[in-house]
């Protein structure tokens, strides 16, 4: 299938990025190798977006650092970007309320586009030349976050639906985490399993954010793990301590408090 | 003789050998985990990381030219102000055994300064302590480092990770008396996985129980199977290696287009030298 006939695609990644380390960037490369070895999928783009600090997690960072780093950390790449809608809004946002306003972002795009000559990126490529097709927006992300959505109260059972039913995922499998298995137990991800993409990823690279702060408070290096533009930031900024690590404490998880209000 | 200082750290360079085909993150980890963890024993100071690539004799299947090899590896240790690239083994012309590189750098940071090498140096014994081993010229303790002059000469230890421990299992491709020599002058300092069975291993054989205070098991916690084989092979099948290995090397990698199906056909069906050497000797 020729390039030009394949579906163009766009891959959004949500999370903490507490901070963002390599692995966090491997997941976009393997969706992406992934995507195209189907022959089915051009990936034209990979958005990263950061939760809102109103998110209550313990430990979690400003907003600002945590875009900061993100951003030198995907300097290197020419597909990948860091998107701050989602720390601007008021509030802690929904993850499907994300998905649909970037695929608003799209369609008000490819309308602009329709008259605009075509420019170096390759989204307003496709936008401008790809009369029809709208890139489908998938979400990106780990085996253990298809395990979160049977975490009573963390979900609504119609965002779940919509995700997976509109839009679709991208699910990178770690060393012993099973996510077909995941999807066997649940009834609504075995209706939609042919909208979640399992991704193997046979190069075990498992660098937990959680264990680069632990790694930071002790001094230990952590070079090699995120770029090093980021450990420079990092330690000009004096952004990880214990006191950083005690944000949130003893705080309910933001999703977790809302739902619980409503019932 | 010089005072002894109780406070007085040894200082330790770290020596890594192997084929660095090509080099990885997972590489660049290992000094960055085993200086941690020397530092906080409180007893070493980590003064330098050496990579030392093997030469193309090895005859290893898929290995490319050292020019490379070394050429990738100095690239992805530009930005570490500790570890640095020698080529001195990968410009011999035989391939040659980890004692002797070893024994190549222990010489090496041995002189200048001392006149004396230390092959003639005094063992010194801590007054009071029985020694249960044979006294010898590369005994971990501060003193027995000094040559006669009083100056500490930096211990040079292997660096490596648990495959490398365990492959003194296989037959013929190491010989007993470099091993011995290895543990028992220099030491090893070995990164494993968490809850990877080397210690087992290390019980199970004589020769590492006797010196196994020379071996520094470190654990890795962070699961890094960053392999060299893998991303020959992601390179083969079209796939990203970024975020794996250095940028730099990455782009060193598809600009010279170093590895393919050819290349890793390259030493198919020739024996590895340290194979070869051994079962040749062996026969003398």
């Amino acid at each position: 299938m020729s390039v030009k006939s394949r579906i163009p695609l766009i891959l959004l990644a949500c999370g903490s990025f507490n901070p963002i380390t390599n692995m966090h960037m491997r997941l976009f490369e393997l969706a992406r190798d992934h995507l195209h070895q189907t022959g089915r999928y051009q990936v034209i783009e990979g958005i990263m977006s950061p939760v809102n600090d109103d998110y209550r997690k313990k430990g979690l960072v400003s907003a600002r650092h945590r875009i900061a780093m993100a951003k030198l950390a995907l300097e290197t790449s020419d597909w990948i970007r860091v998107d701050p809608w989602e720390t601007e809004q008021e509030s802690w946002t929904e993850t499907v309320k994300v998905l649909r306003h970037h695929y608003n972002e799209l369609q008000s795009k490819k309308e602009f586009m329709k008259n605009k000559q075509p420019t170096e990126r390759s989204t307003e490529n496709f936008l401008s030349s790809q009369c029809s097709a709208l890139p489908e927006l998938k979400l990106l992300c780990g085996a253990d976050f298809l395990q979160t959505f049977q975490t009573p109260n963390l979900w609504k059972k119609e965002h779940i639906q919509e995700i997976l039913e509109q839009f679709g995922l991208v699910c990178i499998s770690r060393a012993g985490s099973d996510p077909a298995q995941y999807i066997n137990e649940s009834e609504l991800l075995t209706k939609f399993q042919h909208n979640i993409f399992l991704v193997k990823e046979w190069i075990q690279n498992e660098i937990s954010s959680t264990q680069i702060r632990y790694a930071l408070s002790r001094g230990l290096s952590v070079k090699y793990l995120i770029p090093d533009s980021v450990i420079a930031y990092i330690a000009y900024h004096n952004i990880y301590t214990e006191e950083s690590e005690q944000k949130n404490e003893g705080d309910l998880l933001q999703p977790l408090k809302l739902h619980n209000t409503a019932m | 003789m010089a005072m002894e200082d109780p406070d007085r750290k040894t200082e330790v360079v770290l020596l890594a050998c192997g084929s660095f085909n090509p080099i990885t993150n997972m590489h660049l980890r290992l000094f960055e985990l085993a200086k941690d963890y020397l530092h906080e024993t409180g007893k070493y100071k980590v003064i330098k990381g050496i990579i030392s690539p093997v030469g193309d004799a090895y005859k290893k299947k898929g290995l490319i030219s050292a020019d490379h090899r070394v050429t990738m590896a100095k690239l992805a240790t530009n930005s570490s102000d500790w570890v640095e690239v020698d080529d001195w083994e990968s410009s011999q012309s035989e391939w040659l055994e980890t004692v002797k590189v070893l024994r190549h750098h222990h010489e090496k940071l041995s002189s200048p300064d001392t006149t004396i090498s230390l092959q003639n140096a005094l063992p010194l014994t801590k007054p009071g302590r029985k020694r249960k081993q044979e006294p010898n010229r590369h005994d971990p303790i501060k003193k027995k480092n000094q040559s006669p002059d009083g100056k500490n000469v930096p211990q040079v230890k292997l660096l490596c990770g648990s495959d490398v421990l365990e492959s003194f299992g296989i037959p013929n491709l190491w010989k007993l008396e470099d091993i011995t020599e290895i543990i028992q002058n220099y030491g090893l300092v070995c990164i494993s996985r968490a809850g990877n069975s080397i210690q087992k291993f290390i019980y199970e054989s004589d020769i590492l129980w006797k010196y196994k205070n020379n071996i520094h098991l470190v654990e890795e916690w962070i699961t890094n199977d960053i392999s060299s084989t893998k991303i020959r092979r992601a390179l083969r099948r079209g796939q990203s290696i970024r975020y794996l290995v250095p940028d730099v090397v990455r782009a060193y990698i598809e600009k010279n287009d170093l590895y393919s199906l050819e290349s890793e056909d390259r030493n198919a069906g020739v024996t590895l030298a340290p194979l070869q050497k051994n079962a040749s000797d062996s026969k003398n």
